[in-house]
């Protein structure tokens, strides 16, 4: 039974052990940022659990949502950033009942560009933080939603 | 185990464009069904995208990333024929590997 459940889930133990060299095993889920972020239910909280107080807006972050989503369970978000040294990019939906929407961390080498989709309850605010070079930014934009994504 | 991640690599001026979409249902935990029970939450929690061995991006998702997630990130760097591979793991533990090479 244990082994059908290991071949079920992992296809084969080679893949299994692939996953376990690269950190993917259970246990190591929510790592980085820690379930704090994630399930913080107003932006205040979600900055302390990222470490930041109050990022600075910054013109080098381009932000690109839609004015008017008709869907919130499907809404594109894009940020770019042509900030020098960029380790961490995450996006925010300040209405949200878990406001962080997804964390990015860029290792060296790495391009200021990130495109996602995501769902959005109410209009809301969409933030975009971005850290560089130990410094947090950020760059805002609302969103006006007509039909909620997540409990429609 | 779930279905394949569909990845497209590009190679252009230096740098390589990632694109993926992991097929997941992405279950907020918000949502209740018909008789008024609260569907538990089933998320993608952790995403790694390795170059060749080296990981070019890690993400962690909230329960607000959309349903079957698409995802396009750059980084520098790349070239045709390089291998791209995306790992994911959910909050029941259930994983992914998809691997790409480099257009």
């Amino acid at each position: 039974m244990e082994r059908r459940k290991a071949l079920k889930t992992g296809g084969s133990l080679g893949l299994l052990g692939v996953l376990a060299v690269l950190g993917l095993v259970p246990g190591s889920a929510w790592a980085g940022v820690g379930r704090a972020a994630l399930e913080a239910g107003n932006l205040n909280d979600a900055f302390d659990a990222l470490g930041v107080s109050l990022p600075e807006n910054s013109e080098l972050i381009k932000l690109t949502v839609p004015d008017v989503a008709e869907n919130g369970a499907v809404v594109p978000v894009t940020v770019e950033s042509t900030l020098a040294h960029i380790e961490q990019i995450s996006i925010l939906v300040d209405k949200n009942i878990n406001v962080l929407a997804a964390n990015f961390i860029i290792p060296k080498g790495g391009a200021g560009f990130i495109m996602t989709r995501i769902k959005i309850g109410q209009t809301a605010t969409v933030v975009a933080l971005v850290k560089a070079d130990g410094k947090f930014y950020r760059a805002s934009k609302e969103v006006q939603v007509t039909q909620g994504g997540c409990s429609a | 185990m779930g279905e394949a991640t569909r990845i497209r690599a590009t190679a252009k001026d230096g740098q390589t464009e990632v694109k993926m979409l992991m097929q997941h249902e992405m279950e907020t935990g918000q949502r209740k069904d018909a008789a008024g029970n609260k569907i538990p939450a089933w998320i993608i929690t952790d995403v790694k995208v390795l170059h060749e061995g080296r990981t070019v991006l890690e993400a962690q998702f909230g329960t607000a990333v959309s349903k079957n997630p698409y995802l396009v990130f750059r980084f520098m760097g790349g070239a045709q024929g390089e291998k791209i591979s995306v790992l994911w793991t959910d909050n029941r533990d259930d994983k992914r590997m998809d691997e790409a090479v480099i257009d």
